[in-house]
């Protein structure tokens, strides 16, 4: 009988034979693949005797936002609170780029930008666009800045707070090295700090001077990796920022460091209590909003996050997946490639058999933008329909009067990280009772 | 924290040729408004700031032919962003003077704080007198002329554009650098990672003198030492690990 080890598992064992045969870690996209306490450990108590539910169909349930509406003159209004997280031009292909566009477009939600610039593609698309403004700059451009709908602020990742933008050499075509000013081919690895302000007192004052050039007309995000987040939180709201988006250890990227994605940063459940306290203890939940990212892939982790007390959530990897990626049909494809269909996660590679997390031009007009954008538009719709079931069923008439009372943990962990009871008790670990 | 609407208090002695917002009566919004207004260049194209009083983000985000003579320290981020404008800070500028230019002219006659020039993609940035650290980082195509001395990590990840320093310069000049060219006319106390002195040609002279000639310094180009990328660190070998 063979018996594997439980600490020296054949993944660990392939990890130790890779970094002896190649002398560098291993690279790769996706988020934190190891169980962590997540949104699958919180249940809903629907209504009963002591609440009473909506009628489905036919009582409303609301599920629009507004976020960014404390300082500019124009924030953004939208309908579904399942906004598409930044995702650079360069990890991604100007056509999937345009597909997030023409989905978020069309359910009136946002997109996002990334590491690498606005491209025409997405703006031209997107009917709400966030510019993100990132340590590397690349691209940065106050033309785009004044085209955008609000300006983010990154500070940092979930899958790797504290970490600056990787992209590899293979994926840096003319067209990428030409918006990041780069020479073509080269492995980028961008800063992981920003060129010129550090600290809480800094931001402030950057915070001003980007709202300065834009006539204080765009709604200004920081995005923090989750890690400290309780006082990440409260210094990027004291700093000034209108929305803080709080991204969690499980969050996607592009290209980053297998340790780096596994090791640094905590689970989403686990941050977004932290971020709401924060916020309510500077009197500021629900006026500054919070948008969380980090595994979302449906609507129950929708609503969940809802309950938590967040305004908003952002999908990276789910939107890629609704867009086609590692759809089975490609699964001979993934298999030459080492992976299979379910698996992929080589988004750093540049060969992506779904053109989505590509350059190669060949690769990238296997995506039909106006077939993903419908796709990521049913998805959105379905993620909205679903938590508006949960909702009603907890009889609320908006997603955002979802309140922690409506949940209960399946574990301990999960009951102390999102301070709400284990199911069938009282008991909120580290609470009186 | 929202912008005061009371009219900006614009001075005009002769409107045909310079209008003068003084910071101690306006404030910031109310000048960088007026320098935003669409038809800015052909109804007032100079301008002249007063009493500054190390204030943040003065003369941000312009975009037109425009000169701002501004009189006195300025705080962080002024001229952020510029286009085309030429901005003239008649004092010492704080941290990140002309970050993330794209076009026109910055002058700063004092020293400038950190990272000036930050990220910056075009246009020319001249401090007459020295800047601090990260001078230049992250530049993306801006000329930097500083008369005197600069701080360590300039130029760090400098992607492209020139960086000349008629002083010396500090700790780690051009780490990690990519295509941007620097020019050192005293002493580098060390190079950062990736850096190297290169020979110094014909065409590097050539343009090391129109540099000067714009910035409006006298040094000699035969004088300066050239620095540049050893493109060793462009894609990941195992064997550099140990440069990071
Ligand atoms: C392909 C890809 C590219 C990304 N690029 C960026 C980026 O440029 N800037 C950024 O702030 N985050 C980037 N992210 C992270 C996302 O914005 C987001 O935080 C994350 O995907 C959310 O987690 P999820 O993937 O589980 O939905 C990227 C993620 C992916 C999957």
């Amino acid at each position: 009988m063979l018996r594997e080890s439980a600490t020296f598992d054949r993944a660990t064992i392939a990890d130790i034979q890779r970094a002896a045969e190649t002398g560098i870690y291993d690279i790769r996209g996706g988020g934190a693949k190891r169980r962590v306490p997540h949104f699958d450990d919180l249940l809903f108590l629907g209504a009963s005797m002591s609440r009473y539910p909506l009628e489905g169909y036919r009582e409303r349930c609301d599920t629009d936002v507004v976020l960014g509406d404390r300082n500019a003159s124009y924030p953004l209004h939208l309908s579904t609170p399942v906004t598409i997280a930044g995702m650079s031009f360069g990890a991604l292909s100007g056509r999937a780029k345009e597909a997030l566009g023409r989905g978020a477009s069309e359910v009136g939600t946002s997109t996002t930008t990334g590491d690498g610039g606005m491209t025409p593609e997405e703006r031209g698309q997107s009917k709400h666009l966030v510019y993100q403004y990132l340590p590397s700059r690349y691209g940065m451009n106050p033309d785009h800045l004044r085209m955008a709908d609000a300006i983010e602020i990154v500070l940092g990742q979930g899958a790797k707070p504290g970490g600056g933008g990787m992209l590899l050499g293979q994926k840096i075509t003319e067209r990428v090295a030409g918006m990041r000013t780069l020479p073509m081919g080269v492995d980028q690895r961008s800063a992981c700090r920003h060129p010129d302000w550090t600290g809480p007192d800094d931001l402030e004052i950057k915070i001003r001077e980007l709202r300065e050039i834009t006539d204080w007309e765009k709604p200004v995000y920081v995005k923090i990796g989750a890690s400290r987040t309780y006082y990440d939180v409260k210094l990027a709201a004291k700093a000034g920022a209108d929305v803080i988006v709080l991204d969690g250890m499980q969050g996607g990227t592009a290209a980053t460091q297998d340790v780096f994605i596994e090791h640094v940063g905590i689970p989403t459940l686990a941050a977004l209590p932290q971020a709401v306290q924060a916020l309510q203890e500077e009197g500021l939940h629900r006026h500054v909003q919070l948008v969380v990212s980090g595994g979302i892939r449906n609507g129950a982790d929708l609503a969940k996050c809802m309950a938590l007390g967040a305004d908003a959530v952002a999908i990276g990897t789910a939107a890629l997946i609704a867009l086609g990626d590692n759809a089975p049909h490609l699964d001979e494809e993934y298999r030459k490639l080492g992976s299979a269909a379910g698996f992929y996660d080589d988004w750093q590679a540049g060969r992506d058999p779904a053109g989505i997390t590509t350059q190669d031009p060949e690769l990238a007009d296997r995506l039909d933008p106006v077939v993903g954008g419908r796709r990521l538009a049913n998805f959105i719709r379905v993620m909205t329909m679903e938590a508006q079931v949960i909702a009603r069923a907890c009889g609320k008439a908006h997603l955002h009067s979802l309140e922690p009372e409506d949940l209960v943990a399946l574990s301990i962990e999960a009951a102390a990280m999102a301070r709400v009871p284990l199911a069938g008790t009282s008991w909120i670990p580290g609470q009186p009772l | 924290m929202a912008a005061l609407s009371t009219p900006l208090d614009v001075h005009e002695p002769n409107s045909t040729t310079e209008a003068v917002v003084d910071l101690s009566v306006s404030d910031v919004r109310q000048l960088n408004a007026a320098l935003h207004a669409p038809d800015v260049a052909e109804k007032v194209p100079s301008w002249r700031v007063t009493h500054p009083d190390g204030r943040h983000s003065i003369a941000v985000g312009l975009d037109a032919e425009v000169s701002v003579e501004i009189d006195g320290h300025v705080g962080y981020y002024c001229a952020g962003m510029n286009k085309s404008a030429t901005v003239t800070v008649h004092g010492n500028a704080g941290v990140g003077v002309a970050e993330n230019m794209m076009s026109g002219t910055v002058r700063v006659r004092g020293n400038a704080s950190q990272s000036a020039g930050a990220t910056a993609h075009g246009g020319l940035l001249v401090v007459e007198g020295s800047a601090a650290a990260r001078c230049g980082i992250s530049m993306k195509g801006v000329d930097i002329v500083v008369g005197g001395d600069v701080g360590h990590m300039s130029a760090f990840m400098g992607q492209a554009g020139r960086l000349v320093v008629c002083g010396d310069a500090g700790d780690a000049l051009g780490d990690s650098l990519y295509e941007a060219r620097i020019y050192v006319q005293g002493s580098v106390k060390s190079l950062g990672a990736d850096c190297i002195e290169k020979e110094m040609r014909a065409e590097h002279l050539a343009e090391l003198a129109e540099l000067l000639a714009a910035a409006g310094m006298s040094a000699d180009p035969a004088g300066f030492r050239r620095y540049g990328s050893a493109r060793q660190l462009y894609n990941f070998h195992v064997d550099n690990a140990s440069a990071y």
